[in-house]
């Protein structure tokens, strides 16, 4: 009977314990996304009067601009992922195994410094050098690489340079966690047994990074496709970004059933490729998210 | 002749201001079993990797199978290591990781798993190439580390306290194991330990370190039967020791005087003169026990001395009783009579005991380091 009620009082505590989680689970995550859901599948028949239909899906998929976009889109973001992971990489390693103590600090100090700086800020920062007018042309021609100063802003390399730039952090702080947690005399061992930089990489320190590296690729992925300031920014008007699209349809044509199809969309396609990632590195969600 | 599969000459290290290998000489013979046995932090660690080649040396050389190892990479090196943790490699199977070193030989795929599996054979681990490394036991994990080196038919295994991380049972089991493995591979064997008994149990040869250097190379007995050094002689083995100062010399025999006055002698090692501080060692064993002095039956006159039972120190074949000295009131530890005699001494037991001179040594205070 006294147990019972101790188990009773223990599960409230769990339930109020959980209670903000869920809350914002609920509040802020799946009930804005139902209304989403709902919003997307109304077809507009008349002048306010709805019914149900998949019309703007249908847009999606007849509309090549769409559909252009969105695989653009995803398909930047993957090369800014791997970009990332090969750039993160050496940077995770040199805090984790090269480094001890003050300068380790320091290193992840510095990864964090841009971080300090609203996105906003940081990414017009970026347009004050990169715009013809700015300082990096300026310096090219000075320095007699190109005649006239070029215009660097609206292209996708510089797209693809600011989308690494800003995802750095969150590559490096897992994949730091899975190298530190590699026992040095692995490595020596591999090496002790023939082993050279390339084979010891290949055989022992990435298959004991890759719950890291999977997760790190998973959260810059997903922030990458999302990512809306950078992209408009640096990539202009015209940058053809869904996120940007989203956006459109939202606050410029008002289009609310047409945003929310497309919000939809990209929920499908981050989930899609997350997936397929897990699969092609044969990792289980679990151990990954136990990593990030 | 001789052939030394491993030579060092001159080996130096040093970090910062302290040196962990000072300028050390030896050589370890083809075939055998060579330990080094010393305390932890002498710097038998950093001498090992010196070997592998995972720490560049200050100063010296090492020549392996005759060969200067200077500049050369340790995965360029005929030596293998047994690291202290094994460090086998989670991410693959047993047999992966005994054929890893062939893999990277570029040996066929075919090929290296047959010789994995003889190898899990000859280890005693047969049919395990499957099996994952974290489903192995203690024992079976340490076959495994020995397997993954010994299948690349290395000059040299190096093994930096391999036992060290197992129980008890378990670590005298492996060391006979150990033994049997380097008889049957008859592959050279440099093993680092601060296991006294596992140093005298396996070598062939055995080198006592102390702060960087060597302070006695020799076989087992030697050591323990003739130690170079008061540190080899406090170090291998159960000793009694004994500070005073030279009060007689006759012949090889010395006559120390402790402190608190007890008079003891022994088989002088070196130079001493009368006057001069002093360090006598006397083994357990050597010493014999009597009720009375008639018990001591000794074949030869020596000095009886006289002492209570301050403890009795029960440990099966090893058991000993630890006296104190009646008019130093100095501990001695003598070994008990493996036929049972004196099992019923009590504490506070006046007793008498009495050791041959010339089974003691005495080491001259200052006449050697340590
Ligand atoms: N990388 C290092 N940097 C500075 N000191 C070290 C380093 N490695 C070992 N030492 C020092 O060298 C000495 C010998 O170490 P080690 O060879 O590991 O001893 P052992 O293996 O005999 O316990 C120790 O005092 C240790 O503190
Ligand atoms: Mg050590």
């Amino acid at each position: 009977m006294a147990k019972a009620t101790a188990s009773a009082s223990q599960r409230l505590i769990l339930w109020l314990l959980l209670a903000p989680a869920l809350l914002w689970l609920f509040g802020l995550i799946l009930l804005p996304h139902l209304d989403l859901a709902l919003l997307s599948l109304r077809e507009r028949t008349g002048p306010g009067e709805y019914a149900f239909g998949l019309a703007q899906y249908r847009t999606f998929f007849t509309e090549p601009l769409y559909w252009d976009v969105f695989v653009r889109t995803a398909t930047i973001s993957l090369i800014a992922t791997a970009l990332t992971l090969l750039l993160a990489f050496p940077i995770a390693w040199t805090i984790a195994k090269l480094t001890r103590g003050r300068l380790s600090t320091l290193l992840f100090a510095v990864c964090l410094i841009p971080f300090w700086v609203s996105e906003t800020v940081r990414t017009l920062g970026w347009m004050i050098l990169l715009r013809e007018t700015g300082v990096i042309p300026g310096l090219l021609v000075t320095l007699g690489i190109t005649e006239v100063p070029i215009e660097m802003l609206y292209r996708d390399p510089t797209i693809l340079v600011g989308l690494v730039y800003t995802s750095l952090l969150f590559m490096v702080v897992p994949l730091y966690g899975s190298l530190e947690s590699l026992d040095d005399s692995l490595i020596e061992a591999a090496y002790d047994l023939g082993g050279n930089g390339w084979t010891v990489l290949r055989t022992v320190v990435i298959p004991h990074a890759s719950p890291g590296i999977t997760a790190g690729c998973i959260v810059v992925f997903m922030l990458t496709l999302g990512n809306y300031l950078t992209a408009s920014l640096l990539g202009g008007k015209n940058s053809l970004w869904f996120t940007e699209q989203i956006y459109t349809q939202f606050i410029t044509r008002f289009n609310w059933e047409q945003g929310a199809a497309f919000g939809f969309l990209l929920l499908l396609l981050s989930s899609v490729m997350v997936w397929t990632g897990l699969r092609l590195s044969g990792q289980r969600f679990s151990d990954v998210m136990s990593r990030t | 002749m001789t052939t030394f599969d491993l030579e060092a000459k001159a080996l130096s290290k040093r970090f910062a201001t302290h040196t962990a290998v000072d300028a050390l000489s030896f050589g370890v013979e083809r075939g055998s079993f060579f330990s080094i046995l010393g305390p932890s932090g002498c710097g038998k660690t950093t001498l090992l990797r010196m070997v592998a080649g995972f720490i560049e040396p200050d100063g010296g050389d090492v020549e392996i199978g005759g060969r200067s190892m200077c500049g050369v990479p340790p995965n360029r090196r005929p030596v293998n290591m047994v690291f202290q943790q094994l460090a086998l490699f989670p991410m693959m199977s047993v047999g992966e990781n005994v054929a890893y070193g062939l893999a990277r030989r570029g040996v066929a795929r075919a090929d290296r798993e047959r010789k994995a599996a003889e190898m899990l054979d000859r280890v005693g681990l047969p049919g395990l190439a499957a099996k994952r490394v974290d489903q192995l036991s203690g024992g079976q994990r340490q076959r495994v580390a020995i397997a993954r080196s010994l299948v690349l038919k290395p000059t040299l295994l190096l093994l930096d306290e391999p036992l060290g991380a197992l129980d008890l049972k378990l670590r005298e089991r492996m060391k006979i194991e150990l033994k049997q493995l380097q008889a049957a591979f008859g592959t050279t064997f440099v093993y680092i330990t601060h296991d006294q008994s596992e140093a005298l149990v396996l070598s062939d040869r055995v080198a006592v370190m102390n702060s960087g250097r060597f302070e006695q190379v020799g076989t087992p007995q030697e050591l323990y039967y003739s130690p170079a050094t008061p540190f080899v002689a406090g170090f291998v083995g159960a000793n009694n020791r004994i500070d005073g100062q030279v009060s007689a010399i006759d012949g090889d025999l010395v006559e120390i005087r402790s402190a608190a006055g007890w008079t003891v002698k022994a088989r002088r090692h070196g130079t001493l003169k009368p006057g001069d501080a002093a360090t006598i060692f006397v083994r357990p064993e050597v010493a014999v026990l009597g009720r009375s002095t008639a018990d001591l039956a000794l074949a030869e006159p020596a000095a009886v001395h006289q002492g209570t039972v301050e403890s009795l120190l029960f440990d099966g074949a090893n058991s000993a009783v630890l006296l104190r000295e009646q008019a130093s009131r100095c501990e001695f530890r003598v070994a008990l009579p493996q036929t049972g005699r004196y099992a019923d001494l009590k504490v506070n037991e006046p007793v008498f005991f009495s050791f041959a001179a010339d089974r003691a040594v005495c080491f001259g205070v200052g006449s050697s380091h340590g």
